[in-house]
């Protein structure tokens, strides 16, 4: 095999600059390949760990049929005290289950005394909550981020405190009305500004849950979700589909399911955007298939073209055709192996320089998002294998044919 | 025992409806240690046959025995193996494999084909460029020597092997009369010092005088003269 190896790397060196395009043209492949899954990994990870952690938390328990109403917060559809001991007995007895939260929801009039607007709001109870989605008070644009809100505060989104011209520390006043209709107000004291978020809930305000029941006057314990963290993502579909079967049993009167279980996944419109993303990489990857098939093959046709008369020499002195197909198959071994490891050197400097350079993107509304490209052992080791593999069955076709080369015919050519 | 022995040997090429009957039952034998040429005008068989004896191009009938094996039957890989170990080839445009240095290219059949082990195989590779008188040049790539430096080089692969059968086809054919003349010099030397059997396919007059077998072949049939100007070294 060495001596195999050693034919083929002074074969490549003799057409070094051929050689030299070839891998540079895998290169580019690898490179562009393994930057865009670094890039649009690490973006797509720490969207859905900004959407999962400060806003939906991995998993939403609602009664059924809340969802397909939640524009309307409809308070006549949250779930009972009986069904919330259910879930909470659940919740508690497993192990994958890190912390999960309470919340009412519901829209209400804000007026600070001088104009009036709606808000859509999150009741919570601020410990579980923090629990739940810890990067919660990342988002505190102004305000004491410590403890998330005691009662009688409240955590308004960014836009209503811009239009509304109302500051950390003001006090303004909530009128809503609860499920029977009548009417409540309450006045509260501005504990912070939040950023906005895209998707479901990304521009609610938060105040403490107590002051929600006092406010829409709930008598009972109730809540419109209960929103669950995972020790790990990975648990995701496991846990997801162990509630399901486990609440999907449980059935009302009318024999229909009580409650709805729905994961991040299908509550923000941001999943649409990582499965995008998960198909552009792919795209990417056949792209990079393409290449190293075209290019490989290409090379080594032209290589076995250009020493017929060399293949029949070595024929006629007997080397076996295993031998002589072993040989252009190594070629395209070390040309797939030159561009593999080339470019996985320019991705891995290039995702260290892009990492100490701090470059900042803004999404939507989210603005100065650190740039932070990373990637996986894995992902790396698969790209160059699928390099490799594809290098060497580029090659597979011409080195038959050299192998299968009458060696007289071979010898009288030119 | 003879080293090639060929009995009512036949090739016929058919393409088409064109059937050409290249060698037309023939008979012959050759003796180890001799130097033995086919003289032909173009398109005599004389090629044919050559590629025959050296297990390139299977018979169409008739017994063809090299090195007392029958070599009819042989598939691609034992063929490939056959000469590996029995055949020397010496090509008219010398043939060495130009990423190879002059000892790699000595070397080659001994640790592609054969696989000698490396202190063995350093041995007889030197051994043989000292015989042709190349062991100075061993470093130097095939484009940095002259032709019949490459010659010389081609001689001692095709026998580095300890080949009891050397092919030679036109070997004298790209050099200038006083190199040939050194070539035809050394591998009349090679026989005499190795008991290696030389057949060459030529034109070249200075080989016809140097051999002591010419077969003359003729539209595929073939007649055999004994030499007797024909040189043996003792």
């Amino acid at each position: 095999m060495l001596k195999i190896f050693n034919l083929a790397a002074r074969n490549l060196l003799r057409y070094k600059r051929r050689t030299m395009l070839t891998s540079a043209l895998i290169t580019l492949g690898v490179v562009a390949v393994l930057l865009f899954i670094s890039v649009s990994g690490s973006f797509k990870s720490m969207m859905v760990g900004q959407i999962t952690d400060s806003m939906l938390g991995h998993i939403q328990i609602h009664k059924k049929g809340y969802v397909a109403s939640v524009d309307s917060l409809p308070l006549n559809r949250n779930l009972t005290g009986k069904q919330i001991n259910k879930v909470k007995e659940l919740l508690e007895g497993d192990q994958a289950v890190e912390a999960f939260s309470m919340r009412i929801k519901f829209g209400a009039m804000f007026s600070n005394f001088t104009e009036t607007t709606n808000i859509r709001l999150n009741a919570v109870s601020p410990k579980a909550e923090m629990a739940t989605v810890p990067l919660l008070q990342n988002r505190f644009l102004k305000g004491e981020k410590k403890g998330l809100l005691k009662k009688g505060e409240i955590i308004i989104p960014e836009l209503i405190a811009k239009g509304m011209q109302v500051k950390v520390g003001d006090t303004i006043v909530l009128v809503a009305n609860n499920k029977d209709g009548s009417v409540n107000g309450q006045t509260f004291t501005v504990r912070g500004i939040l950023e906005g978020l895209s998707g479901p809930g990304g521009r609610d305000g938060i105040i403490h849950i107590d002051d929600a029941r006092s406010l829409l006057r709930i008598g009972q314990a109730e809540v419109s979700e209960i929103a669950i963290r995972l020790k790990d993502i990975g648990e995701l579909p496991r846990f997801s589909d162990l509630l399901s079967h486990e609440l999907g049993s449980i059935r009302n009167k009318l024999d229909k399911p009580v409650f709805e279980i729905h994961t991040w996944e299908k509550l923000s419109p941001f999943f649409n955007i990582a499965k995008m993303i998960d198909l552009m990489t792919l795209f990417i990857k056949i792209m990079l298939v393409a290449i190293v098939l075209v290019s490989i093959m290409n090379v080594m046709i032209m290589a076995v073209f250009e020493r017929i008369n060399e293949i029949g020499t070595i024929a006629a002195i007997g080397t076996s055709p295993g031998k002589i197909m072993g040989l252009f198959v190594m070629e395209g071994f070390l040309l797939g192996i030159l561009g593999t490891v080339t470019g996985t050197l320019i991705s891995l400097v290039t995702m260290y320089v892009l990492n100490i350079s701090q470059i900042c993107f803004d999404f939507g509304r989210q603005t100065g998002l650190l740039l932070a490209p990373t990637i996986e052992a894995t992902d790396v080791v698969t790209i160059g294998c699928i390099v490799i593999a594809i290098s060497v069955l580029a090659s597979l076709q011409p080195a038959w044919k050299a192998a299968r080369m009458d060696p007289i015919t071979a010898l009288r050519h030119v | 025992m003879s080293v090639v022995v060929a009995k009512a040997l036949e090739k016929t090429y058919v393409a088409g409806d064109i059937r050409v009957e290249a060698i037309r039952g023939v008979d012959f034998s050759i003796e180890p240690a001799s130097f033995v040429s086919f003289l032909g005008p173009s398109g005599s068989g004389k090629s044919t046959l050559l590629n025959m004896i050296g297990c390139l191009d299977p018979p169409t009938s008739g017994s063809l025995l090299v090195a007392g094996q029958d070599i009819t039957g042989l598939s691609r890989k034992e063929a490939a193996r056959f000469r590996g170990e029995h055949i020397g080839f010496v090509f008219q445009d010398f043939n060495l494999v130009p990423v190879l240095t002059v000892y790699e290219n000595v070397e080659y059949p001994l640790q592609m084909v054969q696989d000698w082990p490396s202190a063995k195989r350093k041995a007889r590779v030197m051994e043989l460029l000292e015989a042709v008188d190349m062991a100075e040049q061993s470093g130097k790539y095939p484009n940095q020597i002259s032709g019949g430096q490459k010659q010389r080089v081609a001689v001692a692969r095709a026998l580095v092997t300890n080949a009891k059968l050397v092919l030679a086809d036109e070997p004298t054919a790209n050099l200038d009369s006083e190199t040939a003349g050194r070539i035809i010099n050394l591998m009349q030397k090679m026989r005499d010092e190795f008991a290696t059997t030389f057949v060459f396919s030529t034109h070249d007059p200075r080989i016809v005088d140097n051999v002591e077998i010419t077969f003359t072949l003729t539209d595929g049939k073939l007649s055999q003269n004994l030499v007797p100007g024909g040189t043996r070294h003792a």
